[in-house]
C-alpha cells in the first residue's frame, strides 16, 4: 500500500506539491520526491494530478454479498418519530426507484400510526419492535437489535439520522458488522455504473465536500444530517407490510438515572425567517438589538458557533454543523464570514442575505443578496426604518 | 484509577483554505496541534487522577512528529504515552483507525476509563469513540459534559437530542467528552522538565502484532472518490444599502 508516481507520465509540474495538505511533497531537478514519513494516503495528490501520474495501489477487496435492500434507522424521541426518520424514508425512496431495491424502516416500537407513516414517507417494509429494551435511546440494545436483522437479511444500504443518537449508534453497528461508515452525509446518489452509493460530507473542516464510497463491504452505511434531506411530498398513501421483529436479549449495561428535558426551544429549526449573527456584529449590544429587530420582523434569531461559545446566546441559537440545521423561507446572515461548518447548517435556506463588511466574505457565496456594509449599522438602520 | 486518552494530531487551523483557481489547499501556517476535544479529554483525566488517584496514558496513531504532541501531553501532566505509526497505518478511516488503537490499547495495558474527545476538528466524524469501545467491548457513552466517579462505576452527565441525561455506566468503559469538561492547563516547569526526558514509545505494525490486511488504505472499507469545492448559490445580486434591503425584506416577509 503505497504512493507511486510514473516518472514516465509526471511532467514536475508541481500541482501535486500544493494539494498535498502534509507537505510530502516536492519537486527536485523537476523530479517529484514522496516523504514516506509524512504521506498519510490522502490521494490529495492523485486527484490533483493532470497527468494521471501519481496512484495509490490498494488491493481489490471482494464484494460482500448483500442480500439487497435500502435500510433506514428510523429514530425515535419524547414526541414520537423524528422528521429525519421521514426524510431517510423519502431518500431512501428516491435511490430504490433508480435502483429498483426495496426500503425497510427499522422502527423501534409498536406504533401501526407511526409505521403507515414511515410507508406513506416511501418504505415498502416497516420492521417494528415491541421491546422494554427499545424504550430507552441505549446504544447497546438498539445495535443488538439493529445487527441481529442487518445479519439475517444482510442490506445492501444502512442509514442512519446524523442525530446524537444516531451518530453514537451508527459507529457500533460498523463496527460490530465489519462495515465503512461515512459521517454527516449531506447528499447521497447511486452511481449510474457501479451501483455504488455516493455519499457526499464536507471534509477538511468542510471546505471540500468529498464523495466516499464502500466498495466491497455490505452494508454502505452512512449517516445522513437532519433537515437537509427534503421532507416526503404528500401524496397518495402507499402500500407497504409491518413485520413484527424480535428485540434485544437485555437492557445494555448503561442505565438511565434522570432526564433534563431541554429547555425553552429557541424554534429555529422550525422557524420560517431568521436573522442570524456571528462575531462581525462586534459587542453583545448589537446582538441585543439583533433580538428587537427579530421581534419586530416575526423572526427567530440563530448564531454562529463563536457567539456561543462566547457566551452571548444559548446552544438552542447556534446554527451549524454542531449546532441546528435550519430551514427557514428567508434567512438574513448579519457579520457572519460562512464557515463551513456553519453554512452546512443553513443549507436548506430558500433565500439567504448576506450582510457583512468584507467583500470576499464565503457567505456571499451562499446567498442571493448581498450586502457589503457594517452589520452593526444596518441593524440600527433596520430598526428604524420598521418603526 | 487508570485512565487512557486517544489524542489526534490536527492543524492547527479548522479552516483549510481553497485556492479558487485551482481547487487545491492552501497551506500557509498550518502548524499541527492536539485536536481540541482530545485536550478536554487529557484535562478531565488529569482531574479525576487528582481526586483518585492512578495514571493518565495518552495514545496517539500518526506520523513519527506526532511524538511532540504525546510529549507536550506529558508536559501537562500524562504519565506515559505511546505512538503507532507506521506506513502500513496510513490511509486509516474510521474502522482501521479503531482497530489499531484497539492494539494500542492492549500493549498499554489495562484501563479503567478510556476518554476521547468527542470528534476531531479535522475529520468531524465522531466516530472513533464508539468503534473503539465495540471493539474492546466495553460500554461507550457519548458528549459527556459531567464526570462523577463512583465504586467500579460512573455517574455521568451528557447531551442528547431532547436534553441532557444522567447516566450510570459501569466500569470500564469509553467517554466521549465535550469542551465542557474544563479548560487545557498549561504545562507546569516540571513537566515540562519531565517532558523533555520522556521518550515516547513507538509500536510499528508489526510491534502492535497488527494484521496489516486490518490497517491503513488496505483495512479501510470507505474511499474517497472525489472531492470538489462546495456549491454556492451563484453569483449573490449586490445591494446598495440598508433602504434596499428593508424594501426586498418587506417584499419577501409578505
Amino acid at each position: 500500500m503505497s504512493l507511486s508516481v510514473s516518472k514516465k507520465a509526471c511532467v514536475g509540474c508541481g500541482l501535486c506539491v500544493r494539494a498535498c495538505p502534509q507537505s510530502a511533497l516536492r519537486v527536485e531537478n523537476k523530479t517529484l520526491v514522496i516523504d514516506g514519513g509524512r504521506c498519510v494516503l490522502c490521494g490529495e495528490c492523485v486527484r490533483a494530478c493532470p497527468q494521471s501520474a501519481l496512484a495509490i495501489r490498494r488491493e481489490r477487496a471482494r464484494v460482500h454479498e448483500a442480500g439487497g435492500g435500502i435500510w433506514v434507522f428510523a429514530q425515535r424521541g419524547s414526541q414520537g418519530l423524528l422528521p429525519v426518520a421521514l426524510e431517510l424514508c423519502a431518500c431512501a425512496r428516491r435511490l430504490a426507484d433508480q435502483s429498483g431495491a426495496r426500503v425497510c424502516a427499522l422502527l423501534p416500537a409498536d406504533s401501526p400510526d407511526e409505521a403507515r407513516r414511515l410507508i406513506d414517507a416511501g418504505a415498502d417494509c416497516v420492521f417494528t419492535c415491541q421491546s422494554p429494551y427499545l424504550h430507552e435511546t441505549l446504544d447497546e440494545p438498539y445495535a443488538d437489535w439493529v445487527c441481529a436483522l442487518a445479519a439475517q437479511h444482510r442490506p445492501d444500504i444502512l442509514l442512519f439520522g446524523a442525530t446524537l443518537f444516531g451518530r453514537q449508534l451508527a459507529p457500533r453497528v460498523a463496527a460490530r458488522l465489519h462495515t465503512g461508515l461515512t459521517a454527516d452525509c449531506t447528499a447521497l446518489s447511486t452511481c449510474a455504473e457501479t451501483g455504488l452509493l455516493h455519499q457526499t460530507r464536507p471534509a477538511f473542516g468542510g471546505n471540500l465536500m468529498a464523495t466516499i464510497i464502500t466498495p466491497a463491504h455490505r452494508p454502505q452505511m452512512a449517516t445522513v444530517r437532519p433537515g437537509v434531506m427534503p421532507l416526503p411530498e404528500g401524496g397518495a398513501p402507499r402500500r407497504g407490510e409491518i413485520v413484527p421483529t424480535e428485540g434485544p436479549k437485555g437492557p445494555g449495561r448503561v442505565h438511565i438515572l434522570s432526564r433534563t428535558p431541554r429547555g425553552q426551544g429557541a424554534g429555529i429549526e422550525k422557524a420560517e425567517v431568521i436573522f442570524s449573527a456571528g462575531r462581525g456584529i462586534g459587542t453583545r449590544k448589537t446582538l441585543e438589538r439583533l433580538f428587537e429587530l427579530a421581534e419586530r420582523a416575526g423572526a427567530q434569531v440563530g448564531v454562529s458557533r463563536p457567539l456561543c461559545d462566547m457566551g452571548w446566546a444559548g446552544r438552542e441559537h447556534q446554527i451549524g454543523q454542531t449546532g441546528t440545521s435550519v430551514r427557514p423561507r428567508v434567512l438574513v446572515a448579519f457579520g457572519i464570514s460562512g464557515a463551513i461548518q456553519h453554512l452546512a447548517g443553513m443549507t436548506g435556506a430558500k433565500t439567504v442575505i448576506a450582510v457583512n463588511q468584507d467583500p470576499e466574505a464565503p457567505i456571499f457565496g451562499a446567498a442571493q443578496y448581498k450586502l457589503v456594509a457594517d452589520a452593526q449599522e444596518t441593524i440600527e438602520q433596520l430598526l428604524q426604518s420598521m418603526q | 484509577m487508570n485512565i487512557l486518552v486517544c489524542a489526534k494530531q490536527v492543524p492547527s487551523s479548522g479552516e483549510v483554505r481553497l485556492d479558487p483557481d485551482t481547487g487545491t489547499i492552501i497551506r500557509d501556517g498550518c502548524e499541527a496541534v492536539i485536536n481540541p476535544f482530545d485536550s478536554h479529554a487529557l484535562e478531565a483525566a488529569l482531574c479525576l487522577r487528582e481526586r483518585l488517584g492512578g495514571t493518565v496514558s495518552v495514545l496517539s496513531m500518526g506520523i513519527p512528529a506526532c511524538a511532540d504532541m504525546l510529549r507536550d501531553c506529558v508536559a501537562r501532566g500524562a504519565d506515559q504515552t505511546l505512538l503507532l505509526t507506521d506506513r502500513a497505518f496510513a490511509g486509516a478511516d474510521t474502522l482501521a483507525t479503531s482497530y489499531a488503537l484497539s492494539l494500542g490499547v492492549s500493549a498499554l495495558g489495562g484501563f479503567d476509563l478510556i476518554l476521547c474527545g468527542r470528534m476531531a476538528v479535522d475529520g468531524d466524524t465522531a466516530q472513533i469513540g464508539p468503534e473503539l469501545s465495540e471493539r474492546l467491548g466495553i460500554p461507550c457513552v457519548c458528549d459527556v459534559f459531567a464526570i462523577e466517579p463512583q465504586q467500579d462505576a460512573l455517574v455521568v452527565r451528557r447531551e442528547t437530542d431532547d436534553g441532557a441525561e444522567q447516566v450510570r455506566v459501569p466500569l470500564p468503559a469509553l467517554l466521549t467528552v465535550t469542551r465542557e469538561l474544563g479548560v487545557p492547563r498549561m504545562p507546569s516547569i516540571d513537566g515540562v522538565a519531565r517532558s523533555l526526558r520522556h521518550d515516547v514509545r513507538t509500536l510499528s505494525c508489526a510491534e502492535a502484532g497488527a494484521d496489516p490486511e486490518k490497517c491503513g488504505l488496505s483495512g479501510s472499507p470507505t474511499q474517497v472518490l472525489s472531492t470538489a469545492a462546495p456549491q454556492g448559490r451563484g453569483r449573490a445580486q449586490t445591494l446598495a444599502d440598508a433602504g434596499q434591503l428593508c424594501t426586498l425584506l418587506r417584499e419577501v416577509l409578505e
